[in-house]
């Protein structure tokens, strides 16, 4: 499980990255908004300026997309443990470049766990692990007003069943955006 | 007189368990019984039936709560005798009674019972009984189960149980059911870890919000909530009342501090919260009252382990409780202090499943009181003698009862996915 979420973060995070780098200058400015005109389709692809604009817009749009989805990425925990694993660090240096990048950001960690214990102290542990996740961000630079955490305990799973499978994604960190999501911007 | 008459009729019982000690075998010995306890001795006690439209209903009421009471051996009735008329005692003690209860519907829809002592040969006790005239209604059970407990007050000397409520959850809302598993109803729109009021009129609740736990309350008479706390940021919840219904309990964590839960006191009727522990990062919560309302008992991990710890209702005081009762690790939880004051209730991992046990308050004994599937959230009843906790020993989470004395072990039927159980206090009937 560990190794398959590390792949899923590289995966997530390389085209992320090159997407950036390229692009970054158009990725600043709002959705440019197209002149269309219903009148003058351009029919031969010798339009070069209207293609390249529109693989720019493009390229900036799939750049907040990945930005959003490093930001809301769950991270995940192991049993009774509010500890951040080394695959969860990761996830959260991504979002680091992320609320770097947006500064009127704000964003909510919701703590949850597995059906395991006692309803009760699962609600105290989310918000522990909740907490670990906002501490990590904060020593790194983050104002912790822009963080709020919650706790579902193991009232809202994932995934549903009675098994390790189930439990290791139910013992999780969840992202939500409270404030500045609609102008996010990539790093 | 009606104590010396209560000795006389259990005497008598042992007198006829001796005699027909034959007959005691044969009969089943309890529905589940578990190994860790032997069952203590029930009085053989018949109920007569009882004319009239509602008689049948308030005969199989009076027959399941004395069989819920764990103090009875259920004897079936073998004649009909008109009330008034003489009872044939020697008929009745063949067939193994020593107690038997005769009733009579009033025209007011009141009931008449008359207390037999079999063996005595003679009338023990009689009393009417106020019932609502709204037969079947909430209030109608509720005075019935009163009859039940006052009848087995006549005879054992300690009031019966019957006349409780259990409060649950289910679906994200609370629930209350009568004590024997009849009328389960929704009385909130949502919520968790319900705890009753000690006039049994209210339930405190908590509440799960995006950016807050609340606490709320809920009358069970008018149906209104209130919030009882509402912070921003904070995480507050396992609430309880005192005995004196003035104050509440409750774990809190906030937003600033919020790896950390600390233990609260706020007066029922609102007002500022008072923190009583000094958490350092730990989660300190559960809190329990003792009877006479001078100390708690909750759960904690300060040291690490999740241990049971005892405290005066002001924080000071801490003394741990579970002291490595068991080993290392073994995540105790969910205290519950008896209401006789004798005993604390609590989880605990044991071989790796989740179980109920008590511990002594006098000796620091232990005993384990559940062995099947995973087990927790034990409250006493009034009695100090049952527990309601949540199993999963049927597949699916579901209320159960036990009688810590015999073991014996019985399910309220309110539906899978049912936990969080909180046990009421004796209720008073509404004529």
């Amino acid at each position: 499980m560990p190794r398959l979420s590390r792949v899923a973060v590289l995966l997530l995070v390389l085209p992320f990255a090159a997407g950036a780098c390229k692009k970054k200058p158009v990725a600043v400015e709002p959705e440019p908004q197209m002149p269309v005109t219903p009148a003058a389709q351009p029919t031969t692809p010798a339009d070069d300026g209207g293609a390249a604009a529109a693989a720019a817009a493009e390229a900036a749009r799939r750049a907040i997309e990945m930005a959003r989805s490093v930001l809301l990425q769950t991270i995940y925990f192991d049993y009774d443990s509010d500890e951040l694993r080394s695959d969860s660090r990761a996830v959260l240096d991504d979002k680091l470049r992320v609320l770097n990048a947006n500064p009127s950001l704000r964003v909510r960690i919701d703590g949850h766990t597995d059906e395991r214990g006692t309803d009760q102290y699962n609600l105290a542990l989310g918000r522990r692990r909740a907490d670990q996740a906002k501490r990590y961000l904060i020593d790194r630079g983050i104002d912790a007003s822009r963080i709020e955490t919650t706790s579902y305990g193991r009232e809202r799973p994932a995934a549903q069943g009675s098994n390790e499978d189930a439990w290791s994604q139910n013992r999780r960190g969840e992202f939500q955006i409270v404030a500045g999501g609609a102008e996010l911007r990539a790093p | 007189m009606a104590r010396a008459g209560a000795r006389a009729l259990v005497a008598s019982a042992l007198l006829v368990a001796g005699a027909t000690a034959v007959e005691a075998q044969e009969r089943p010995s309890g529905v589940s019984l578990t190994l860790e306890y032997s069952p203590g001795q029930r009085i053989a006690l018949m109920v007569l039936p009882i004319r009239g439209a509602a008689g049948d209903s308030i005969k199989t009421i009076l027959e399941r709560d004395f069989d819920f009471s764990n103090r009875f051996q259920h004897v079936p009735a073998i004649s009909a005798p008109e009330f008034g008329e003489p009872l044939n005692y020697a008929l009745l003690a063949r067939a193994g009674a020593a107690g038997v209860v005769q009733s009579q519907l009033l025209a007011s829809g009141w009931l008449r019972v008359v207390l037999h002592d079999v063996t005595g040969k003679k009338v023990m006790q009689q009393n009417d009984f106020p019932l609502p005239t709204a037969v079947n209604t909430d209030g109608w059970r509720l005075g019935v189960h009163a009859i039940a407990d006052q009848i087995e007050e006549w005879i054992t000397g300690q009031k019966g149980i019957a006349a409780t409520r259990i409060a649950f959850v289910r679906e994200g809302r609370v629930w209350v059911v009568d004590s024997d598993g009849a009328n389960p109803r929704a009385v909130t729109p949502r919520g968790l870890s319900p705890s009753w009021h000690p006039s049994g009129r209210y339930i405190v609740y908590h509440v799960l919000e995006d950016d807050r736990h609340r606490l709320a309350v809920t009358d069970l008479v008018t149906g209104a909530q209130r919030s009882l706390t509402n912070l921003a940021g904070a995480l507050d919840n396992t609430a309880a009342i005192s005995p004196d219904g003035r104050s509440v309990a409750f774990a809190r964590s906030v937003e600033a501090t919020a790896g950390q839960t600390d233990l609260f006191v706020m007066p029922f009727q609102g007002g500022p919260a008072n923190r009583i522990t000094v958490a350092r990062g730990s989660i300190n919560l559960s809190p329990t009252w003792s009877p006479d309302g001078r100390r708690l008992a909750f759960e904690s991990d300060r040291s690490g382990r999740k241990e049971i710890y005892i405290s005066d209702a002001d924080g000071t005081n801490v003394t741990l409780l579970t002291a490595d009762a068991f080993g290392e690790k073994n995540r105790r939880a969910d205290p519950s202090w008896s209401p006789d004051g004798r005993a604390v209730a609590f989880s605990s991992e044991v071989g790796g499943r989740r179980q109920i046990l008590t511990i002594s308050l006098r000796d620091q004994s232990v005993r384990q009181v559940t062995s099947e599937g995973q087990n927790n959230t034990p409250t006493w009843a009034p009695d100090g003698r049952h527990i309601v906790f949540t199993s999963s020993r049927s597949g699916t989470d579901q209320l159960w009862v036990v009688d810590t004395e015999s073991g014996r072990t019985r399910q309220l039927r309110v539906g899978a996915g049912a936990r969080l159980s909180s046990w009421s206090g004796r209720l008073s009937a509404v004529p």
